[in-house]
């Protein structure tokens, strides 16, 4: 194999433990697992850490995290990837894992939508309320067009050359696209509900400019209906302040943001109740041995979703993960404060 | 305490009532209100507590601050009356409050 990316992508990594999210509760297991020796593989959908509280809340206060009268989402993720440095995670960000199986030396295949292989002989889902994944406009038939002329991401500019484009939004995703398709677009009309952009405005500028070359139709309303002929999209119904028109698309990109879900998980044979892995509250573990599971994702009677309660169910997790890592190897219960050897390994001098 | 009701797309309703300084969208989730999800527990970053407020009602309630307005980009077929109900504070001039759910928050 000469070709970097292709051997990248047929590797198969070995580990300890697989963290599948990379918010609050994640990165703290790494710290936990860390203290106990246990290496560590991140997973996440997102293309950057802390989840949820960077994700939807960056620059919200939070007040209850204890000792930290007043955090922000965002600081509370930079903290957390400063106190687990020590631990050298290895991040695997917009990568999501599809696949999970079990070999016969009882580790844990896991697969994910990147092609990375993972053997891990602990898995750890922390993921929150589940895959972050874009916003499906309840549009009734749209899921048939998905992947032929529906996108949320577009992989080849190329691949819409000649083709009637809808672009649907008003932040950066909106307009990026709007800009980028235009130039192979055989039509290019971008759908907002109103005549105000989050985007930055230096695309704002460029896409008015194009507006006024005629190259970019702007219509200020929503687009409501889809028309099809069998599988191929042929048109979508616009609702403007001026009625309602057919218009000419097929190809749509609808922007409407992200939403949570649960996603592969659900295949992976794990007992679940109501979107959420029921655990034991001794270990976290779900009803696969060797698979836990912490933070907002798991259930257990008097269940909290709070960070702080997904910090504790990392530090029990931890030493159960060290008991199946190590089977044998007494796990000594020792504090940071004053144990020279975990000092050593955050590197205190 | 605000009475507020909530229609449904099938045009059943039910009547809640909440606390002065709670929120609609607090009043909703206590009681159980269908459609309304509000995935990120208030913090006006989701979209899924989307509500239409009668026409009679608007005044009462104002109109959605400039973050509110960024926010509503996300949610399906946003109309004049459209507000995200984790951001319409419960007060005692909304009691009696009419609100309709939508269709599908997403």
């Amino acid at each position: 194999m000469t070709d970097s990316t292709d051997a990248a992508a047929s590797e198969t990594i070995e580990t300890d433990v697989v963290v599948i999210g990379a918010g609050p509760c994640g990165l703290f297991a790494v710290f936990e697992l860390g203290l106990l020796d246990l290496r560590c593989h991140v997973v996440d959908i997102l293309d950057r850490p802390g989840g949820q509280c960077v994700e939807l809340y960056p620059e919200k206060p939070i007040y209850d995290v204890p000792a930290l009268p007043l955090v922000t989402g965002q600081e509370l993720a930079d903290r957390l990837m400063e106190q687990i440095k020590p631990f050298e995670p290895k991040f695997h960000f917009s990568e999501r894992i599809d696949g999970l199986t079990r070999e016969s030396d009882g580790r844990f295949r896991l697969v994910s939508d990147q092609g990375t292989v993972f053997l891990t002989k602990v898995v750890v889902i922390a993921a929150g309320g589940g895959s972050f994944t874009p916003k499906r406009p309840p549009l009734p038939g749209i899921e048939t067009h998905e992947g032929t002329s529906v996108f949320y991401s577009v992989r080849k500019i190329e691949s819409l050359r000649g083709r009637d484009i809808v672009v649907i939004g008003g932040g950066d995703s909106a307009l990026d696209w709007t800009l980028s398709l235009q130039p192979v677009a055989k039509s290019m009309t971008l759908v907002h509900r109103r005549d105000e952009f989050r985007a930055a405005p230096h695309s704002v500028d460029q896409m008015r400019a194009l507006v006024a070359q005629g190259k970019v139709r702007l219509a200020i309303g929503q687009v409501t209906a889809l028309q099809a002929d069998g599988n191929n999209l042929q048109s979508v119904t616009l609702r403007t302040a001026d009625g309602e028109e057919a218009l000419p698309c097929n190809a749509m990109l609808p922007f409407f943001g992200l939403t949570m879900k649960l996603g592969p998980i659900a295949n992976w044979g794990l007992n679940l109740n109501e979107n959420l892995v029921p655990v034991d509250t001794e270990r976290f573990e779900t009803s696969e041995k060797g698979i836990f599971a912490i933070g907002d994702i798991n259930s257990y009677p008097g269940k909290l979703k709070l960070i702080l309660s997904g910090f504790h169910e990392a530090a029990l997790m931890a030493q159960a993960a060290s008991r199946i890592v190590n089977p044998g190897k007494k796990v000594l219960f020792q504090y940071t404060t004053s144990s020279s050897s975990l000092q050593k390994k955050l590197g205190v001098k | 305490m605000a009475k507020i009701t909530f229609i449904q797309p099938d045009g059943t309703s039910q009547t809640v009532t909440g606390d002065i300084g709670m929120t609609v969208m607090e009043a909703a989730k206590l009681n159980n209100v269908e459609g309304i999800e509000a995935e990120c527990g208030g913090a006006c970053a989701c979209a899924t507590c989307h509500v239409y407020v009668d026409d009679a009602w608007r005044s009462v309630t104002g109109s959605p601050s400039a973050m509110e307005e960024d926010m509503l980009d996300f949610a399906f077929d946003v109309r004049e009356g459209s507000r995200l109900s984790c951001q319409v504070k419960i007060t005692a001039a909304i009691d009696g409050l009419v609100v309709r759910v939508p269709a599908k928050q997403f």
